[in-house]
């Protein structure tokens, strides 16, 4: 069979958007925030819960531990709506696929704005 | 001719890894690992955003949430999210040092898998215990 269209005909519209790299890129940038977050946050948080309310909201009004809460809960969120989109687009395909992601950044989305909330009232108000 | 005896030796070799009866390296179940601790802890990452709400909230609230925390079944979700935390951290590091495209060895890859097993199950009884 003879091919009609030019080389460049053929090949226009596929191929890369030169934009695959962006998304695996922009993860392990937030993984490499999170590996300095995580241990502090866990040191503060350890010690918070299970304490009274006046003692945690004296703990998250230290500048150094509202800054690590706020920062560890927000990167997270974003390496959590990374991560669970790969793992969307590996497992739900087609419609459902795209409900399913669009269900996943709203709800993370959400999780972030409460948490970032609660640590910025609690690192003021104390 | 030589195509039909294609055929016969492909017909004879098993066709799938067949998985029921597959023993999965130690890299494998670390991978797949990898993905559960990361998807569990969106539950964690709930649960720890309801409890910061709760603080900002009332004393009233917070000592509602906190309580539902620290109670057991509080105490072993948690623990096991710091288990996962942990996991996933030390697996993290060792997938950021395969993406600069070093220990990728089949025998680096192992010592650093039971590497990672090892320090997470340190800094996670460090975590239950001595903070």
């Amino acid at each position: 069979m003879h091919e009609h269209r030019t080389e460049r005909a053929r090949v226009s519209g596929l191929g890369s958007a030169r934009s695959g790299t962006g998304h695996f890129w922009e993860q392990r940038i937030s993984a490499i925030a999170l590996a300095f977050l995580a241990p502090f946050f866990v040191y503060s948080f350890a010690h918070a819960l299970g304490s009274d309310y006046a003692t945690v909201r004296a703990i998250y009004s230290q500048p150094f531990n509202a800054i690590v809460a706020l920062g560890f809960v927000l990167v997270a969120c974003l390496h959590l709506v990374q991560g669970l989109a790969v793992i969307i687009e590996d497992y739900v395909h087609g419609r459902a696929g795209i409900v399913w992601l669009i269900a996943m950044r709203l709800l993370v989305g959400f999780v972030a704005l409460t948490g970032a909330f609660a640590i910025l009232k609690i690192a003021f108000s104390a | 001719m030589s195509d039909t005896k294609t055929v016969t030796r492909a017909g004879a070799r098993p066709l799938s890894p067949h998985l029921q009866v597959y023993r999965m390296p130690l890299n494998a179940v670390l991978s797949i690992l990898h993905r559960i601790t990361g998807a569990a802890m969106s539950v964690s990452a709930a649960l720890v955003v309801w409890w910061f709400l709760a603080a900002a909230t009332s004393e009233g609230y917070f000592a509602l949430v906190n309580g539902l925390l620290t109670s057991w079944p509080g105490d072993i979700v948690l623990s096991l999210s710091v288990l996962g935390l942990w996991f996933h951290f030390c697996n993290g590091i060792r997938h950021l040092v395969w993406d600069t495209g070093s220990h990728f060895g089949r025998k680096r890859v192992r010592q650093t898998g039971i590497l990672a097993v090892l320090v997470t199950l340190v800094l996670t009884a460090i975590t239950l215990f001595v903070i």
